[in-house]
């Protein structure tokens, strides 16, 4: 019998109260517990950033955490983006360049685009290379991703 | 189905000396969860095995300032991540190389969870952390049974995955002296292509006003090495070559890399050791010149 703690925590906005086992990790517990498989599971060593969420609003590993660390903190996903059926600036910005391909990566590089869009009102190319180094897309699709974020920062920069 | 963690008890102390007992109980048998950016990985891989984690977040003597400045140092607590430290003014004011070496461990999200101090407890012989850390000779500070003890970095470091804690002890912070004003130095490393790698060779210099050079690196032994010259032929523009070269041939000569390793040749190492280090060296001088100028 597995260890469960109970953990209290916003995902999406919404305050939860959960009952996890200590082993599982955040990507494991949003996924089968919570239903959210927007966040992907691929290479669970933190390469490829296919599970990437936003912790307190910052980029982080779902594989490498631990669900029972989220205890207290505020988890956003990429189903956290659109607000009333409506897609973000930044999911639209993706469509109208052609970002996603084959999509699997799609979720987290979102998630770190948003987390830098966020931060920064007019990220260079070079910060944009630097806050997408952590998310890897097998499509090569990194042009398109490029261009969705510039185009994103653009509008929503004042 | 998700690729399972393996099961352990989960301990979440919340004072350094609850910690302690924790860790006195369990011994070798527990793990300590900071940022949990390797531990995790070993958790899911089986390579670590624990029957308790003890996850060191909640510790109160921990989470009051990552950062604090106490009399001429900087002080990191056992929390403090690396996207804190590269970021922090006074890191980047006056311990830059410790802040390059923090910007380029894994991606932005490992280095919104992976920890200075787990960089160091981790005892891996490529931590980029480790040699700004000794080049600046920071001091841990180890929280055990009996207390806090003080111990220099170049004595916590050991080998491959072991670092000089008994058992029961923890380290709680790592404290870091910012060098005197004219002192100039920097970290760079060699990595197979851009963006998230492990580094194949690591190298920080500093330089003092006296000319005084301290080199370490790491990557290519058991361990980060530490290696000073104080003859001041290396900072020395005037010097001959053939002498500057057997400073540098002396001070490089620890190097002993693994022939293993999957990154890189330990001759392909040893000749890029060399290439670093005069890198490294030719950009602490600079900083120098421009702190002086600065007066």
């Amino acid at each position: 019998m597995a260890d469960v703690l109970g953990i209290e925590l916003v995902i999406n906005g919404r305050p939860r109260s959960l009952e996890v086992a200590v082993h599982h990790t955040l990507l494991e517990v949003l996924r089968e517990q919570v239903g959210l498989s927007g966040t992907k599971e691929c290479c669970v060593v933190g390469e490829c950033g296919a599970c990437t969420v936003l912790v307190d609003g910052r980029s982080v590993n779902s594989c490498l955490m631990l669900a029972v660390e989220a205890d207290g903190h505020a988890i956003t996903t990429v189903e956290g983006l659109a607000s009333h059926g409506q897609l973000s600036p930044l999911q639209e910005a993706f469509l109208d360049t052609g970002a996603a391909q084959c999509g699997f990566c799609i979720p987290g590089q979102l998630l770190s685009a948003q987390a830098l869009i966020d931060s920064i009102e007019r990220p260079t190319d070079l910060e944009i290379a630097e806050a997408l180094a952590g998310n890897l897309c097998r499509c090569a699709g990194y042009e398109q991703i490029f261009a969705a974020v510039r185009q994103a920062a653009r509008a929503e920069a004042p | 189905m998700a690729v399972a963690v393996r099961r352990f008890a989960y301990e979440r102390p919340g004072t350094l000396a609850e910690t302690s007992r924790l860790l006195l109980e369990a011994g070798a048998e527990a793990c300590i969860l900071a940022g949990g950016t390797d531990l995790v990985v070993g958790l899911r891989d089986g390579s670590i095995a624990p029957r308790v984690v003890i996850d060191i977040k909640r510790v109160a003597e921990l989470g009051t300032e990552a950062i604090s400045r106490m009399d001429g140092s900087l002080r990191f607590s056992a929390l403090a991540v690396m996207s804190e430290v590269e970021a922090d003014p006074r890191v980047l004011d006056g311990l830059p190389a410790l802040a390059e070496a923090a910007r380029v461990v894994g991606s932005v999200q490992i280095r919104h969870r992976a920890t200075l101090a787990g960089n160091i407890c981790n005892g891996s012989p490529a931590a980029d952390t480790a040699p700004p850390l000794l080049v600046y000779g920071a001091t841990v500070v180890v929280s055990g049974p009996n207390g806090e003890r003080r111990v220099a970095i170049d004595e916590l470091i050991l080998g491959p995955g072991r670092v000089a804690l008994e058992r029961g002890e923890l380290v709680s912070a790592i404290e870091v002296p910012i060098p005197a004003s004219g002192v100039g130095s920097a970290y760079t490393r060699l990595v197979r292509r851009r963006g998230t790698d492990l580094a194949s060779v690591t190298m920080c210099a500093a330089v003092d006003r006296e000319d005084r050079v301290r080199l370490a690196y790491g990557s290519v032994g058991p361990r980060a090495f530490l290696v000073r010259d104080d003859s001041g032929v290396l900072a020395d523009p005037e010097a001959a070559p053939e002498a500057r070269a057997a400073a540098l041939e002396e001070l490089l000569s620890q190097a002993s890399p693994s022939p293993r390793s999957i990154r890189a040749s330990p001759d392909y190492r040893l000749a890029m050791l060399r290439v670093l280090a005069m890198r490294a060296l030719g950009v602490a001088l600079e900083r120098r010149a421009g702190s002086a100028s600065r007066g």
